[in-house]
Formats: structure tokens, sequence, C-alpha cells
């Protein structure tokens, strides 16, 4: 992390480093600010009683009152949207690994005809927005009576995490090295029992994160749900639906619930989502 | 018995071929080495008789039984990795265990064959450690142990000792030698390394882009070199090549000097001693010193004739300097000769 510094040449003026510095550093709180107070805001209001959100002028550190919390969890609507969210992150979990650890295992171990195609369509999935296609998704599904359903919704879902969880399984397996599998091989395992008594325990955290990056994805995702789903909406389609109607204390409490579960789930498999973008995880 | 038959094994990756045609019988309990320069085949071909590579054509036989169609675990081997391959997951006792699991063994002839096996690797003490925590050298002594304990008809090594130090590298290579021959099994192991090959094998393959140029035993290789090749590949440092111009039909002329050779049709042969064939006596090649190295035991001299690299391994005793005319006899019966034109090795 030194070649920021080590970049100006070493013949330049001590006060044109020290400007360089200071910029380098305005950018980086600049950066954080832009992160973190919103996350902030929605902390200190979400843990304030309903009279402190509206009241003003605000305190620095939250009353811890759970007034607001309480209210939003008693809302009607809210225990089975947040059911929904969950059942439709599992499933969207459930598929995404399902098609997408094979496909990172063939694109680590398999030199085959396409290969380089294989993974830039699945890149370019991502480059499709979601409202283009999302009217006739809706057509079809109301077709095909999968429109409402928890699994419909996930099949969607699938399709935007997939490419993730077939980019982190890809790196994952080809970070364990094929001798591994060669070796078990050799000493009387089946293809399929070397993958699954070697390869698996090895790739066993990552896959895992791979997952819970998956479901923070369906978690998160707001245009299809509420597109796609009527009766049974996932939280997030829920508060847009029906949070821009009600008070300041009840919006905060809910996306605190929508952001505090994505927040962990991303910081707890975080060093290997790093190792997807290539960065080098210590 | 486990005698080794590889019948004319080829294997092209797309339009490179990697192995013409290969032709090799390991006798049981035999100990061959594969030598060559990397990307010479020596890795493909061991990776063949493994099945972990499928050759375009050829068959290889194992036991009086072909072999090439069966995937690795029906083929009565083990194999030892470069990069040790010990599985990082597992304790040193389940690694060592993994293969006699897999053939389902009882409970108490795993556990008598995993100590057997570690103690004659020395590793005993290690058993209940994971692959983190050990050394280079003992990662390599519990993959040698892993393929010791599965009682394989064969072994097979690709360079195991290429990842260790030096020092680690010397004591490996005894120690295996020794564990090796008190198992009796038929070993192919590879290497790139000729001192590694000279002092471990019985017999061994020279390789040389995809062929085997000679397969014989150490010593019969290093004198007798069936090509060129080898004995430029084999030997530190390798051996001289002059050419010859014909004199009369059996005798040749080299640097200046007439030498009884081969009889043959061609105007222009080669001729080629090992640096320490040669003696400064009068009479022989005329040569004019570059660089004097004393190495203790013998000192090195490197020399110019007629505008070639000429090495010589002489007498510490020698006092020549940079510049010195010296006359460096061959010894009569050391003197080789090889064609020019095919490389191979004229009698």
């Amino acid at each position: 992390m030194t070649a920021v510094t080590s970049d100006a040449p070493a013949t330049a003026y001590p006060e044109v480093r020290k400007a360089r510095n200071w910029l380098l550093i305005a950018i980086v709180v600049v950066l954080c600010v832009w992160v973190l107070l919103p996350i902030y805001l929605l902390l200190v209001n979400a843990l304030s009683s309903p009279n402190e959100v509206t009241g003003f002028p605000k305190r620095f550190w939250p009353s811890f009152d759970t007034g607001s919390l309480a209210f939003f969890v008693n809302f009607a609507g809210v225990a089975k949207a947040l059911w929904n969210s969950v059942l439709v992150a599992v499933f969207t979990m459930i598929m995404s690994i399902g098609i997408g650890a094979p496909a990172g295992y063939a694109l680590s171990r398999f030199d085959f005809p396409g290969k380089e195609a294989f993974r830039f369509l699945v890149l370019m999935t991502r480059a499709f927005p979601l409202p283009l296609l999302a009217l006739p998704l809706a057509v079809m599904f109301i077709r095909t009576g999968l429109d409402d359903t928890a699994f419909g919704l996930a099949i969607v879902h699938t399709t935007l995490a997939l490419p993730f969880a077939v980019l982190i399984t890809f790196s994952l397996f080809s970070g364990i090295p094929v001798e591994l599998e060669e070796a078990a091989w050799t000493l009387g395992c089946t293809r399929f029992q070397a993958f699954w008594k070697v390869v698996m325990p090895l790739a066993l955290p990552g896959i895992a994160a791979s997952a819970v990056f998956a479901f923070t994805i369906s978690w998160n995702e707001v245009f299809a749900a509420a597109v796609l789903t009527i009766e049974n909406r996932t939280l997030t389609a829920f508060l847009l639906q029906s949070l821009n109607v009600s008070p300041l204390y009840l919006k905060f409490a809910g996306g605190f619930a929508l952001v505090v579960p994505a927040l962990i789930f991303i910081f707890a498999v975080r060093k290997y989502l790093f190792a997807m973008w290539g960065i080098a995880n210590r | 018995m486990a005698e080794i038959q590889i019948k004319k094994v080829a294997k092209r990756f797309g339009s490179f071929t990697a192995l013409h045609q290969v032709d090799l019988t390991i006798s049981d309990q035999e100990f061959m080495v594969l030598l060559g320069a990397s990307g010479c085949g020596k890795t493909t071909l061991l990776r063949i008789v493994a099945g972990l590579e499928t050759p375009s054509e050829g068959e290889v036989w194992i036991g009086g039984r072909r072999i090439d169609h069966l995937p690795p675990r029906e083929r009565g081997i083990a194999m030892v990795f470069q990069n040790y391959a010990v599985f990082p997951h597992l304790t040193v006792f389940e690694n060592i265990a993994f293969g006699l699991r897999m053939k389902k063994l009882p409970q108490a002839d795993v556990e008598k064959r995993v100590r057997r096996t570690a103690e004659l690797m020395h590793i005993e003490q290690l058993l209940y450690r994971y692959s983190g925590q050990l050394s280079g050298g003992q990662r390599q002594r519990v993959a040698v142990a892993r393929a010791l304990a599965m009682e394989p008809d064969v072994i097979l090594m690709d360079e195991p000792l290429s990842n260790l130090d030096a020092l680690l590298r010397l004591e490996m290579r005894a120690e295996l030698k020794g564990v090796l021959a008190a198992s009796k099994t038929t070993t192919i192991y590879v290497t790139h390394d000729q001192v590694e090959a000279m002092s471990l094998a019985d017999r061994i393959a020279v390789m040389h882009q995809g062929r085997i140029v000679q397969a014989a035993s150490p010593v019969e290789v290093y004198r007798n070199p069936a090509a060129r090749f080898v004995g430029s590949f084999i030997g530190n440092p390798p051996m001289n090549f002059i050419p010859a111009t014909k004199a009369t039909n059996g005798s040749w002329t080299v640097a200046g000097m007439t030498v009884h050779g081969p009889k043959s049709d061609k105007r222009q042969i080669e001729f080629a001693i090992r640096p320490e064939d040669l003696d400064i006596s009068p009479g022989g090649i005329d040569a004019t010193v570059r660089v004097v190295e004393p190495l203790g035991a013998h000192t090195l001299v490197t020399a110019d004739v007629e505008g070639k690299l000429f090495r010589a391994v002489l007498d510490s005793t020698t006092e020549a300097k940079t510049g010195d005319r010296l006359s460096l006899k061959p010894k009569p019966d050391r003197v080789r000769w090889f064609d020019p034109e095919t490389n191979a090795a004229l009698n």
C-alpha cells in the first residue's frame, strides 16, 4: 500500500509530497464519510425513541430506545415480509451455489472450447438492467404461474447472484492445487470421491461465504421484488410500498432491519470477496 | 512381479508432440530414472503411466496387465508429487492412512501400516500434526510415507526433491535410495538433476525432445553416451566436442593431432572427450588457456581449441596460467566419436 507515495519521484519537493499526502487523506476521509454517514444516521435514528427521531436538536449518541424498532416489528405485514425475504434469499442461496459452484469448478479445472466466451457471458448477465427485463419476466411469470411466489422471485435473484457465485467459486477452486486431487486419484479415489474428500473440505469456508453473498444480494434486491410480488412481498418491496406513507421513525427502523444483516454478512465473508476481485487477502 | 512395459507411447497436445512413440521396459524392482531438461516429455511419460494423462497412441503394461485405459486408482501405483500434495485438512496420520481407508482396510491394519511407514520415514513424532505445521522436508517424508503405505507395485516420483534445499536434498536422496531398495517396488523417478539420477538409478533413461535417447546404467550413460546430447547433458563440466577430419581410413585429424578412430565414409565427424580424461603430455591437443579455476580436489582449466571452448579437469598441482599453451593428451580408451548429422555415436 506504499505504492501511492513511492510513485513520487525521489527528487520531488517536500511541499509537493506533503500536499499529495494531504490530498490522499482528504479523498479517503470523503469516501469514508460518504459510506459511513448514512449508516450512522440510520443507526442513531433507529435506536432512538419515536419522539427523538422527529425532535430537534439531535443527540450525537442514540438513546438506545427500542421504541421505534418495537413498533416496526409489530407493524402489520412486517413479520410476513421478513419471512418472505428469508425464504427467497435461502432459495437464491441454494440455487446460485448449486449452479454456480459446478460452473466455477469446471472453469478452474477444465479447458473446453468457448471457456473465455463463457466467462465473459457470465459477467455479461450483469450488463442488462433489471427494469428492462422486469416487464417481459412479469408477463412470463404470470403465464407460468410463477408470479407472486418466493420461488419465482428466487429464480430472478439467482440470475443476479450467479455471476458472483461462479467467479468466487472459480477463484476458490483455482486456489486448490490440482495435484491434491490427482494424489487422491492415485490413492484410490474416483473423481467424485476426490472432490468430496479433498476439494470440498478445503473449499467449504469459501463456498459458505459465496452462499452468504448470494443471500445478501437477494436480501437487498428491491426492483424485481417490487414488480414480481404483490401478496408475498419481501421486506424490501414491502418497505418500498408502505413506508413512503409512514412516519419517519418507522422508515429508519425498516432501513435498520434491512441494512444491518447485510452489513454483518458482508463483513463476515469479506476475505473471500476480496479474493474474487483479485486483491491479495492476508 | 511388476514389470512395466511402455509400448510405442505417443502424446500430442494439439500440434505439439510431447512424446514420439516411446518404447521402454522397466524390469521388476528396478529403479528407473527419467532424466532430461524441462520440456523433454519426462513428466508427461510419468503421468501417462500414472493415468493422469492419456496417451495419444501406444500401450502401457504393468505386471502383464494392460493398464492404459484404467483410471489411476486401478493401476496399482502410488505417486509422489513435486509439491508434495499433502492434504492440508488432514493430519499426517490421516494423510498416510488416506489410501488405506479407501481400500477399506480394518482400523487395526491401518494403524499398524501407518505407524510402520511413519517409522521408516522418521516422522512418527509428527503423526498428529497438520501439513501447515511441517517443514518442506517433513512434508516430503509424509508424501513418500503415504505412497509406501499403499504397498504399491510401482512407485512414481515426479521430481520429489527439487523443492528442497541442497543439504536436505542430499540427505533425502540417500534415504530414499535405502527405503525404496528395501521396499522392493519398481520405481520410476523423474528428475532434471543428473547427480540425483546418477546416484539413485539402476538405469537412466535420458530423454530429449520427446524421445528416449539412451536407456542404460548410470556408468554406461556416462562413459558411452549413445548420442551427442547425452554427452553434453550429463557430466559437469560436460563432454568436449571438436570436429575431426579424415586423415586416412581409420584415423582422423583432431586439432592438429592424429587419432585412431572409427572407419567411416564421412569426411568429417566429431571427436569427444570428457574433461577428466585429459592429461598434460606432449603430442596432444594444442590448447590456449583462458581461465584457471582451482577447485581444491582438481583444477578446472577452460581453454581455447580452434576457437572452441575446451575444458579439462586436471590435477590440482597443475600450474597453468591464462595465456599458457598446453598440450592435452586424451586417454585413448576414453575417446568417443559422433556423427555430426545424426548425432549418434560412432564405433
